[in-house]
């Protein structure tokens, strides 16, 4: 039997029968078989002794079991390690932080406590796949969209304490910002609600968000303050139709005017559809559609456009930009989509090319334009979570293709947030391709583009392969990390990342001498003296782990 | 392949924006009762992956696999030669970018139906 760090072998066995008395025996696990499930199957530390492990699990179905657990858990010190779906990959998977904790696994807690169309919005649990949510609402053939990231089977809770986005309208697209009220079990085993959730009898829990006096509800998001067991969500009303247009500008300045013109439609409203930028000279593809390079392997390009490229610098040279003029191939594109009536997003296309026709040589182009729901029979034809419809199909990248005839067992996102401007796109392309090629990290082609899930910041994402080879994983684990230490030099930093990569991510953001992770340090010690919740969760340390590390 | 009445694949109900949405089993007409328990954890945990056509990272990766042979579709639910003790490995051990299940996703009994139900077809 595996035993937890600083816990006995009798006080473990202990609280295993007392977690057996709670959630029954078969929902106790302690055999390396079925600890070995929790292993991360994406760990950049695959098969190496520094994989974070789990030493047991134990899966409640009901916020009073996870309260009794918690006691049980206080009890004896026992460290236990929250999951929800436990499909957290690329950024941790369903392994703990701290190595050897017992995995709480809320998987089983899957229910679909309310879903309103009237008011459009959702109560759920932990356990709750954005797949189960999606066909809940086909079942109840209710019109009201989710908004989900490329994973559908990740958890709709845990999806949004990790911050993580989707594809839908701006107003959903930020999954922690479209939550509203928590549910939460502390550490000491106590009941919260948040925001109106807090008055007995609640009538609004999931129609205004803050309630009165301190919002706390971020503070449970990356963090390891307690566990979050329901937690609301607004939805967004099924659209009348969809619009989606692309705008393809000639020149590579052009790529300023783009950004700044995206940036006053998006924040004006005048478009609120997931927008995407890529380059069909650069052969860097739409966020949106990588799942289609996959599938069908990248775009031809003609033997001067190749050649032309590898002697570009930073994606750009002046016979570059002259071959794409006089090959009518754009440097960039803009794609831009609206949900709504139709009168309406058709008013909005022409106000969009109103103020991006202001960039000389700009062309539009409508791609789509279909009414809501989709045909089933063309559902694939699209990105389905640009239509709320959760999917597997990301899970290409890195999948076995014609393309990618070695698959890999996994990736690390590289995903820091940069400013919302053509030029810092530049920069992190030079700061981050000069870094990449220094540490034999293989990142970069001749250009990246950046996502543009938030409004107002980019994240300028890269997958890093996890390979079946420790060797290549410690020189990508350690590139990763002075990446990381690149990108806080020049005043960027992650949104999101896995364990083992949190403490490097947090050190970044260290402004007054570490302020915010001392602050975090004074809440843990305050929320959980006993240190037992997800310890080391975004770098969160209990006090007898901050000294003894 | 196992198809609704309307000659569309089950997987694009499953997926689709559709007001006649119903569970799968209860469209796959052709299938025996006996497998109906594990075709519902096929199309639950496996067929987002698994379905017909390049779109699905599985099938895709398993095509370009076993170019040629008796494999060559990539569909696992057509395969002839499939051992119940592969299908529990892959479950439980995963293969490539595909994770491995945990028992509080498919239970040890779940995992049997699967296997029963795709190696319905397995001889010997």
């Amino acid at each position: 039997m595996r035993i937890p760090p600083g816990v006995s072998a009798d006080d473990f066995s202990r609280a295993n029968e007392e977690f057996a008395r709670v959630v029954g025996q078969e929902w106790v696990f302690t055999s390396d078989a079925d600890l070995d499930l929790y292993r991360d199957a994406y760990s950049p530390y695959l098969n190496e002794p520094e994989e974070r492990v789990a030493s047991g699990a134990v899966a409640p179905t009901t916020t009073e079991e996870v309260q009794q657990i918690v006691r049980i858990a206080n009890k004896y010190r026992i460290p236990l390690y929250t999951i929800s779906t436990g499909k957290n990959l690329g950024y941790g998977g369903s392994a703990p932080a701290y190595s050897g904790s017992v995995v709480l696994d809320l998987k089983r807690m899957n229910r679909i406590i309310e879903v309103n169309e009237a008011n459009a919005y959702a109560l759920v649990e932990p356990g709750v796949s954005y797949f189960d949510l999606y066909r809940y609402i086909q079942e109840h053939r209710l019109k009201v969209w989710i908004d989900c990231p490329d994973p559908g089977w990740g958890s709709v809770v845990g999806n949004a304490l990790d911050r993580g986005g989707g594809y839908t309208s701006a107003n959903y697209r930020n999954h922690f910002d479209s939550h509203c009220g928590m549910e939460i079990v502390l550490p000491d085993g106590e009941l919260l609600r948040t925001g109106m959730g807090a008055i007995p009898n609640a009538q609004t829990w999931q129609q205004y968000k803050s309630g009165c006096g301190p919002w706390i509800d971020g503070i449970f998001s990356q963090s390891n303050y307690g566990i979050v067991t329901k937690m609301g969500f607004w939805l967004m009303p099924q659209p009348e139709a969809y619009l989606r247009c692309t705008v393809s500008v000639p020149r590579y300045q052009d790529l300023m005017p783009l950004v700044e013109t995206l940036n006053f439609l998006e924040n004006s409203r005048i478009t609120s559809g997931f927008p995407d930028i890529d380059s069909p000279l650069l052969g860097y593809p739409p966020v949106g559609q990588v799942q289609l390079w996959n599938e069908t392997g990248p775009p031809k390009m003609s033997t001067d456009q190749v050649r032309l490229l590898k002697d570009a610098k930073l994606g750009y040279s002046p016979q570059l930009e002259a071959y794409a003029v006089r090959a009518g191939i754009p440097y960039w594109r803009l794609w831009l989509s609206f949900h709504g009536p139709a009168e309406v997003i058709d008013a909005q296309w022409r106000a969009a090319q109103r103020h991006l026709g202001r960039i000389t040589g700009a062309r539009f182009t409508v791609v789509n334009q279909v009414a809501v729901p989709l045909d089933p029979a063309k559902v694939s034809d699209y990105h389905e979570p640009e239509f709320g419809i959760p999917s597997l199909r990301a899970f290409s990248i890195g999948a076995r293709s014609p393309w990618t005839p070695t698959p890999s067992k996994g990736h690390m996102w590289f995903s820091p947030i940069i400013p919302r401007t053509g030029e810092a796109i530049i920069e992190a392309n030079r700061v981050f391709s000069e870094a990449a090629r220094d540490l034999g990290m293989p990142l970069f082609g001749t250009f990246t583009l950046p996502a543009c899930f938030w409004e107002r910041a980019f994240i300028f994402i890269l997958a890093t392969p996890v390979t079946e080879d420790p060797a290549t994983n410690k020189r990508y684990r350690e590139g990763f990390k002075k990446l990381i230490e690149v990108g806080g030099q020049h005043g960027w930093g992650e949104y999101r990342t896995a364990p083992v990569f949190q403490q490097t991510v947090m050190d970044v953001y260290s402004f007054n001498n570490q302020a915010l992770q001392r602050f975090h340090a004074t809440l843990k010690d305050a929320i959980d003296p006993n240190g037992i919740l997800s310890a080391g969760r975004y770098a969160i340390w209990p006090k007898h782990l901050r000294e003894r590390t | 392949m196992i198809r609704a009445k309307a000659g569309i694949p089950v997987s694009v109900f499953l997926l689709a924006l559709s007001a006649t949405w119903a569970p799968a089993v209860a469209l796959a007409d052709d299938l025996p009762q006996q497998y109906a328990a594990g075709r519902l954890v096929y199309d639950r945990w496996c067929g987002a992956c698994h379905e017909p056509g390049i779109m699905h990272p599985g099938t895709h990766a398993l095509m370009v696999k076993y170019p040629g042979g008796r494999r060559a579709t990539g569909v696992i639910t057509e395969w002839t030669d499939l051992p119940a003790t592969y299908v529990s490995y892959m479950v439980r051990h995963g293969m490539s970018v595909m994770p491995q299940f945990r028992k509080t996703e498919i239970t040890d009994a779940e995992l049997a139906a699967l296997a029963a139900y795709l190696c319905r077809n397995t001889k010997g």
